[in-house]
């Protein structure tokens, strides 16, 4: 697919190879796959499991390295980045979603998203604006001294989304968000990420193996032994 | 701010093993504490003696006496200030297990020598003017409920026969360091007794305590003295009040040896046990580093939680091992008094508290912030679930 001239392309994956080794025998994951994203676009990765689609989204959020290929996000190759200037590029750019909510434990859930702004030197009182704001948009300002335990599952998720919204990054990776989630807790939460997506204009890489969660992007892209097969509107 | 309370809450994640740890880690650092106190307490006479004064005894053996003849011609060598001298009188109190160090001296000159036992003038006056008066520490009195006035009966068992004393003061130390179970009563006393009941054991003197002018000049002053008397009946050895007290604590040097090497196990083991604990901790959140590592903290941040939490939980065993170690090393030196005159609780003992306390969170923190330096993020992900 290719963007028409208003749309900015935002993600360009470019001839990405991907291999990992069992012993001496390498397993490749991802056979030079290419395509684009448009900034503001909700992009659905689908396909079978070890198809390679949570691969290539670690890849984009730049919490793996490619073996072959470029990965240009705003005009950065993040290819080419060494450990510590990805690390504070995932802190400004890249908002993560895991399918467990990956909170930590022993800190509450305002605390839980003040921890991306620990990395920046916003003030303790701008942070405090950021993360009540987040926290409104996920609808959980009365929960803020909760911790994680005391949350059920969608709670915990609409706190990770804060968490990953708090910074306001150029893009938001999803790994099976509502994998974990019963239909009304998933539901709420896909309606989240669409709102954030058309209120918002957060560019969303999501996997996922629920096609209803998939209906929710604009796009969806399916992955097959490493290759990508076809594009659904 | 932040980090610390992280740091806090991360360490009280698991709170039985966590207080188990830190209470293994306050019976270390209390054991080490009272091991390394009874060391000190070991050397307490060496350190306690003063760079001033020689000791002249016997050449063959302590068990030997010299003349008090010698007291003059000693006085008269190049460098000595003044001469004192004392002998062991090795006195016991009821029983045996009453026991603690008495000597017969020469009062004026002998208080003169050591200005550390403070007397009052009063006190001091008493005691010269009564050849059957003593003074005695503060310690042994409060040991025996001694006040100044009482008669005390001593059995003697280097001078054989029942002595009778009367208290005329009680000395108290001027430093921490000084004996304060000490009995001292008039040498002239013993010796007149002497002339009566074992008339050639009179006139013998146990040590010569002499005073400097210089104490620079304490190798010569030595020399000189044993030079005077070599050849004589009774040949001198000098050496200074340190290395007269070091003698002794040679005779049992192996077992202080022996309490330093099970202080310095005792922190080893600890170390191990705070390290397994440790090790267990960053493998159990191995994935939360990876989602820390995710978010762009950098490995530094990472290193920095581990460590704080092996720190703190040593710190925290630590610290409150060494507030413990006062009150017990002072309960242990009121039951131990008896062996342990000075029983007290060094400044580099605590320093050395803490230096183990800075290497054991340090050496715990080593592996467990490699294990979680070193994750892959996508790895640690996958741990979850």
């Amino acid at each position: 697919m290719s963007a028409s001239p208003q749309q900015q392309i935002l993600v360009k994956v470019n001839a990405v190879s991907k291999s990992y080794r069992r012993g001496n025998q390498p397993i490749p994951v991802l056979e030079g796959i290419s395509f684009e994203i448009v900034r503001g676009e909700f992009l659905a990765l689908m396909g079978p499991s070890g198809s390679g689609k949570s691969t290539l989204l670690n890849l984009i959020a730049g919490i793996d390295t490619v073996d072959s290929g470029s990965i240009v996000i705003d005009d950065i190759d993040i290819a080419t980045l060494n450990g510590a200037e990805l690390a504070r590029w995932r802190s400004a750019h890249v908002g993560f979603i895991f399918q467990f909510y990956n909170l930590i434990p022993v800190l509450t859930a305002y605390e839980n998203v003040e921890l991306p702004l620990l990395l920046t030197s916003l003030s303790r009182r701008e942070r405090r604006e950021h993360v009540e704001a987040a926290l409104a948009v996920v609808s959980l300002s009365d929960r803020t001294e909760h911790y994680p335990s005391q949350l059920s599952g969608g709670q915990q998720q609409r706190v990770a989304i804060a968490r990953a919204i708090v910074t306001d990054p150029t893009i938001l990776v999803a790994d099976e968000p509502t994998g974990d989630l019963d239909r009304v807790s998933a539901g709420e939460i896909l309606g989240l990420m669409e709102r954030l997506n058309a209120e918002q204009g957060k560019t969303i890489i999501m996997v996922t193996h629920d096609p209803r969660a998939a209906e929710k992007a604009h796009i969806i892209r399916h992955l097959e032994k490493g290759l990508l097969t076809d594009v659904s509107p | 701010m932040f980090l610390l309370k992280l740091l806090s809450r991360n360490a009280f994640r698991h709170t039985l093993r966590t207080l188990l740890t830190i209470l293994g880690i306050t019976v270390a650092i209390l054991a080490f504490g009272l091991l390394q106190t009874v060391v000190s307490a070991w050397y307490a006479g060496a350190n306690a003696s003063s760079s001033t004064r020689l000791i002249s005894r016997n050449a063959i053996s302590l068990v030997f006496s010299l003349p008090i003849s010698y007291r003059d011609r000693i006085r008269s060598i190049e460098g000595v200030a003044a001469v004192s001298y004392a002998n062991w009188f090795g006195g016991v109190y009821i029983t045996e297990k009453n026991f603690f160090p008495s000597f017969a001296i020469e009062p004026k000159s002998y208080l003169e020598l050591y200005p550390e036992y403070v007397l009052t003038p009063d006190e001091k006056r008493a005691f010269f003017l009564d050849r059957k008066g003593c003074v005695i520490g503060r310690k042994l009195a409060e040991r025996f409920d001694w006040k100044v006035g009482d008669t005390i009966p001593l059995k003697g068992t280097v001078f054989p026969g029942t002595w009778e004393f009367v208290v005329r003061g009680i000395y108290s130390g001027a430093e921490k360091s000084t004996d304060e179970s000490q009995f001292f009563f008039q040498w002239e006393y013993l010796n007149e007794s002497l002339k009566k009941t074992v008339a050639r054991r009179a006139n013998q003197i146990g040590v010569y305590i002499i005073g400097l002018k210089n104490p620079q000049n304490a190798a010569e002053v030595s020399l000189a003295i044993d030079s005077t008397f070599k050849n004589s009946l009774a040949e001198t050895l000098t050496e200074t009040e340190k290395a007269f007290q070091l003698s002794f604590v040679s005779m049992t040097e192996a077992i202080v040896v022996a309490i330093r090497i099970v202080s310095f196990v005792v922190i080893i083991i600890i170390m191990v046990v705070v390290a397994n604990t440790m090790a267990m901790t960053a493998r159990e959140r191995i994935g939360e580093y990876a989602i820390f590592k995710a978010m762009g903290f950098q490995s530094h941040h990472i290193a920095g939680m581990v460590f704080g939490e092996s720190l703190f939980i040593a710190g925290t065993g630590g610290c409150i091992g060494i507030l413990l170690t006062f009150p017990v090393a002072s309960k242990f030196g009121e039951v131990m008094g008896n062996y342990f005159p000075v029983f007290q609780v060094d400044r580099s003992t605590i320093y050395m508290d803490l230096l183990f306390c800075l290497i054991v969170g340090i050496i715990a923190g080593i592996f467990p912030t490699w294990r979680a330096v070193r994750i892959k993020i996508a790895d640690g992900l996958r741990r979850i679930g």
